[in-house]
């Protein structure tokens, strides 16, 4: 009964994991497939062909658009990094009157639907002739974001005081104390945010539709909408195409996971994710 | 001295206060105010009062819109809970190897948005998808998932099925806080399997499953990129959509198809309304059955 119960759960599991697995392989494989054969469902191409790929490159400014994409993830990831954790540490290490209030208020912006905010931020960028440009994709975060300010004060408030207030004594300034101490004793957490806000800026699709217009300025994920747009209802059914380009948008995310897959499970585990 | 905290404390904070007051505080009341006109970006602000409040409820799409997000969180949340919480159980059961499977359920959460909506697509098409074609294999004629519009809803379901992933982990690390003891005991009293996981395991992490399903229904009620990627935009001619307007796609369209940006607005505010009425609902309904460790806050 027992031995019968533990098949059963290592069934499942097998089970699901091909289910969860095999999507990616059916992309991936069908990426090498020519047209004809990509809905045949093989695992292994009958025909092996690289074609896809020279096509996506030749028809799409792929190279730029990565660049683009690398640009405005990187900007977005080290710029809400670097606010987000010098706010929580304002929040964590200092007492002054009006602290927990204005904490509130930080988690209270949370519960705001991005809907409410979206279209007058828009008309933020837009009087500022910026709407075409990739800096509406990242300069925000140049204020800090109310769910990593959370996550990272968390970590702070977890630290000792001890090493903060020698240092104090040993005349460092505040700012010593953060970039030096604080800093460095938090590196998971700011770990977790890099990543998590790599992959979001990464993946985003809304605020590319909403700023971007020109092919030339196109993320990765704005792209692909656009190849889907042209090749795949747009009348010339060259799903191909689009698959291959949906591979070459995923494969980053995949490198990213395998990198820092503990800080990411650890960072969801503890979180709830965002 | 406080004097001096104060000043540094605020000078760590100041970059949110800032972000604050221009990205958040000024956005909402100009909302509140745009919401009150016409506007279409091109021409200054026309004031119109609560016409675009009124236009909401006589507006066909606006019902249809929140119809469609409604039943397609009805379906999706509890869906995901469910699977989620299979998943996180089985993923427990097991000591070798869970972190290889828990790796592949996690996995596909770090597809974009924008590929899932385009896997939907591909997979779930009626004639040579993946998903039907494994149908067949058991005898099932299945559905035109991506174009007849009663399969639309749950063939995006069962997509968004894909990446329960991250909820399994959360699940998973809360599996793995409920004392050994308790089980230790209820196994002593002769409680089988069922009775263990629904008096001893569901109870005790109900406050994670309790944050799931209020994080997972303001997602839901807001969803947008995989729906706006297979079902809408400039190439879609072929699909009809109707059956995948989401609300939070039908607000993109009026304000940025068709820069109507003061009933966008209006939309948006009674989108607030609406998550903030069901969260409230939500928590007061099941708060009674959440379990906190040394009682109730």
């Amino acid at each position: 009964m027992r031995r019968l119960r533990k098949i059963l759960i290592w069934a499942a599991l097998i089970a699901f994991t091909i289910a969860f697995i095999y999507p990616f392989i059916w992309l991936l494989s069908a990426s090498f497939k020519p047209r004809s054969e990509v809905f045949d469902h093989r695992i292994l191409p009958e025909t092996f062909t690289f074609d896809n790929y020279i096509r996506v490159w030749q028809e799409a400014p792929l190279a730029l658009w990565m660049f683009n994409t690398l640009l405005v993830t990187v900007l977005a990831a080290v710029a809400v990094t670097i606010t987000s954790a010098m706010v929580a540490w304002g929040f964590a290490y200092f007492r002054f009157p009006g602290r927990g209030p204005l904490f509130g208020l930080v988690l209270a912006t949370m519960m705001l639907p991005g809907a409410v905010t979206m279209i007058p931020v828009f008309l933020i960028w837009n009087s500022l002739g910026m709407v075409g440009t990739l800096t509406p994709l990242w300069a925000q975060n140049l204020f800090g974001s109310a769910f990593y300010i959370f996550l990272l004060r968390q970590f702070f408030l977890g630290l000792p005081r001890e090493p903060f207030e020698a240092a104090k004594i040993d005349g460092a300034n505040n700012w010593r104390i953060f970039t030096r101490i604080a800093l460095p004793l938090c590196k998971p957490a700011v770990v977790v945010t890099l990543l998590f806000e790599f992959q979001a800026a990464w993946t985003d699709l809304m605020r590319p539709l909403i700023y971007l217009r020109d092919s030339s300025t196109f993320t990765v994920p704005r792209g692909l909408k656009a190849l889907l747009d042209q090749f795949g209802f747009g009348g010339e059914w060259h799903w191909e195409i689009v698959m291959t380009a949906s591979v070459i948008t995923t494969i980053p995310m995949i490198i990213l996971f395998f990198l820092g897959q503990k800080h990411f499970v650890k960072g969801i585990a503890t979180t709830g994710g965002k | 001295m406080r004097f001096t905290e104060t000043r540094a404390a605020l000078l760590f904070i100041s970059p949110w206060i800032i972000g604050f007051l221009i990205f958040t505080a000024w956005p909402v009341i100009n909302s509140a105010y745009l919401s009150l006109t016409d506007y279409d970006v091109i021409n200054d602000p026309n004031f119109v009062g609560f016409d675009n409040y009124v236009t909401l409820f006589e507006d066909p799409k606006v019902g249809l819109a929140l119809r469609n997000t409604f039943i397609y969180a009805v379906m999706s949340v509890p869906t995901q809970l469910i699977v989620s919480l299979g998943l996180a159980l089985l993923l427990n059961s097991v000591t070798k190897a869970s972190g290889f499977f828990r790796t592949a359920f996690f996995l596909p959460k770090m597809t974009p948005p924008v590929a899932i909506g385009i896997l939907l697509l591909m997979l779930f098409n009626g004639q040579s998808g993946l998903v039907n074609g494994f149908l067949g294999i058991f005898g099932i004629d299945g559905p035109a998932w991506t174009t007849d519009p009663d399969w639309i809803k749950p063939g995006l379901v069962l997509m968004n099925l894909w990446t329960v992933g991250s909820s399994v982990v959360i699940m998973l690390a809360a599996l793995r806080g409920v004392p050994q003891e308790l089980y230790d005991s209820a196994l002593v009293d002769g409680a089988g399997w069922w009775k263990r996981t629904l008096r001893i395991t569901v109870p005790m992490i109900s406050p994670t499953l309790f944050f799931l399903f209020i994080v997972d229904s303001i997602n839901a009620l807001q969803s947008f990129t995989e729906a706006y990627t297979a079902f809408f935009g400039a190439g879609n001619t072929t699909y009809s959509n109707d059956a995948a307007l989401f609300y939070a796609i039908y607000l993109f369209q009026q304000a940025f198809e068709f820069l109507h940006m003061g009933y966008a607005s209006a939309l948006a505010w009674l989108l607030f309304i609406v998550i903030m009425a069901i969260t409230a609902v939500q928590m007061l309904v099941t708060r009674r059955f959440v379990h906190y460790e040394g009682g109730n806050p």
